[in-house]
């Protein structure tokens, strides 16, 4: 009986406790019991509150590039420019770039996403040219670049269109850029199409600085009893016998205007193929050559690179992307260019991914270029001294170039090397090589978070 | 001659791709979608095409920089 009367007793106590907890909230995420007999809260969507801001990504780019080669601009391609023979020194010409991108995202009141870009990049240089703009090759054979970036997007997803403005500086020693866009796109009715333009303006500022046999001699004038020391700069070093100091060096500068229009349209095909067509119409005018580029005319004459004042691009282009059963991928492009100096150009390029994983890809590729010559290119003593503009700069000569090389790209669904914001790196090697025995090599590296 | 009949070939298989465009439905473009798919440069190329365009006199028409930054070194 006794026993009978204790299990009746625990059992109405347990049962006691589980009445209880089923009764009380849910400790973990402490939300109210719902009622069948009590109408659940709804929440107030008349004043609903737009996404904020949010950093949405972050892109890190390196590069190592190095050069080598025969023809230096600089020396006007004269080969006993340093007095042994050849036609260069042993100075490398390197790049080391690097570059940081940050994307911002919020939606507005419209619920519009906007999206806000910041870039900075900066690059350290090395350049055997660049040391002989004196003739004694005593100029500085390194410099830096430093380039900051703004851009602000608003894209309406129900329409399927976007529009932006952007903004572009870049700053080295000898040069200044400032830069300017617009960009619009639309999509089509049916979103399988998308036609795209950009307004480009730059505003670019080249620095004289002169190879060191065409700089005038420093200047003494004395008027009325003064005398004034002037450099070939122009700078005021000395009035009166006292110094004066100047913060910045006064080197005169030149303006250089570049105005772009680029259209592109894109078109979903099937499944596995889309299509782009790309065409830019570039305009350019002010001093379009550098003033440390020597030429050598015939009969020896030394003198600096003469370019025309305005200049003409029109390059049209075409990509197309295909997707070859479920590991294989061929990425195509080709552009046809030509401008008003008398250059044509041919580019090919084929990448061809191919997909170990769905997160791992590996990706050779190779690139055709050619391109004939200016009308006002000849090489070392080639120029008549009658002739109007001249340069020497191979950059402008007829030539082929290769590049080839191959790319590796990481994209794990939990993070490279398990680190979750980490969600990409990819890594790309180059080998680039002219007909004019210029040969290069670059390597890069990015990075993205998110 | 045979460059113009290379272009002309071209341009009617152009012409045949584009008309034959099908709709696809979101879950169709499973593919398209694809990250080796997009019809732009790889972030990791950017300065590959800054190098080109100061080696090389061409430049444009691959959504990279037609002006700006003097690149002469």
């Amino acid at each position: 009986m006794k026993k009978i009367f204790l299990s009746v007793v625990g059992f109405s106590i347990i049962c006691r406790l589980s009445a209880s907890a089923q009764t009380k909230q849910d400790s973990v995420f402490n939300k109210p019991v719902p009622s069948l007999y009590a109408p659940v809260e709804q929440k107030d969507t008349t004043h609903y509150s737009p996404r904020r801001l949010r950093l949405d990504e972050i892109d890190f780019v390196s590069s190592y590039y190095n050069q080598t080669g025969t023809h230096s601009s600089v020396t006007g391609d004269n080969p006993n420019f340093f007095g042994n023979g050849v036609f260069t020194n042993s100075i490398a010409t390197t790049d080391f770039s690097n570059g940081l991108d940050l994307k911002l995202v919020w939606l507005n009141k419209a619920l519009n996403k906007n999206t806000l870009g910041i870039g900075m990049g900066f690059d350290y240089h090395t350049a055997a040219s660049q040391a002989f703009v004196s003739k004694t090759g005593a100029s500085r054979d390194n410099g830096t670049r430093v380039y900051p970036s703004l851009d602000w997007t608003v894209e309406n997803e129900k329409k399927g269109t976007s529009f932006g403005l952007g903004a572009y500086y870049s700053g080295e020693y000898n040069y200044k850029s400032r830069g300017l866009d617009a960009h619009f796109s639309v999509k089509t009715a049916d979103r399988m199409g998308e036609f795209s333009a950009k307004l480009q303006g730059y505003f670019d500022r080249v620095i004289q600085i002169y190879p060191s046999e065409f700089i005038p001699n420093t200047t003494v004038t004395n008027t009325g009893g003064t005398t004034i020391i002037t450099t070939a700069s122009g700078n005021i070093i000395s009035a009166n016998g006292e110094t004066v100091r100047h913060s910045k060096p006064q080197l005169p500068s030149n303006p250089r205007n570049t105005f772009t229009a680029s259209l592109s349209y894109s078109q979903i095909i099937n499944s596995r193929l889309q299509i782009m067509f790309l065409g830019d119409a570039v305009a350019q005018n002010g001093d379009l050559g550098l003033p440390f580029h020597r030429v050598f005319l015939q009969g020896g004459k030394d003198t600096i690179e003469k370019l025309p004042s305005t200049r003409f691009k029109l390059p049209v282009g075409f990509r197309a992307n295909y997707f070859i059963g479920d590991n294989v991928i061929l990425r195509a492009y080709y552009r046809y260019y030509v401008d008003s100096w008398g250059i044509r150009s041919n580019t090919a390029s084929l990448e061809i991914p191919y997909k170990v994983t769905p997160f791992f890809s590996i990706s050779p590729f190779y690139r055709y270029y050619d391109q004939t010559a200016a009308k006002y290119f000849a090489p070392f003593e080639a120029h008549s001294p009658t002739d109007q503009f001249y340069t020497s700069n191979f950059e402008y000569s007829k030539f082929n170039a290769g590049f080839y090389g191959v790319g590796f790209r990481i994209a794990p669904p939990n993070g490279v090397f398990g680190w979750q914001n980490l969600h990409e790196m990819e890594i790309r090697y180059g080998h680039y090589t002219q007909t004019t025995d210029l040969v290069s090599d670059v390597v890069s590296v990015s990075f993205g978070f998110k | 001659m045979i460059n113009q009949f290379i272009k002309a070939l071209a341009c009617i298989m152009l012409m045949i791709a584009v008309s034959s465009c099908v709709h696809l439905k979101e879950y169709q473009k499973s593919r398209i979608n694809d990250s080796e798919m997009a019809l732009t440069n790889r972030k990791v190329e950017k300065n590959e095409l800054n190098f080109q365009s100061y080696r090389e006199a061409a430049s444009g028409a691959n959504a990279g920089k037609t002006g700006g930054g003097c690149g002469c070194n």
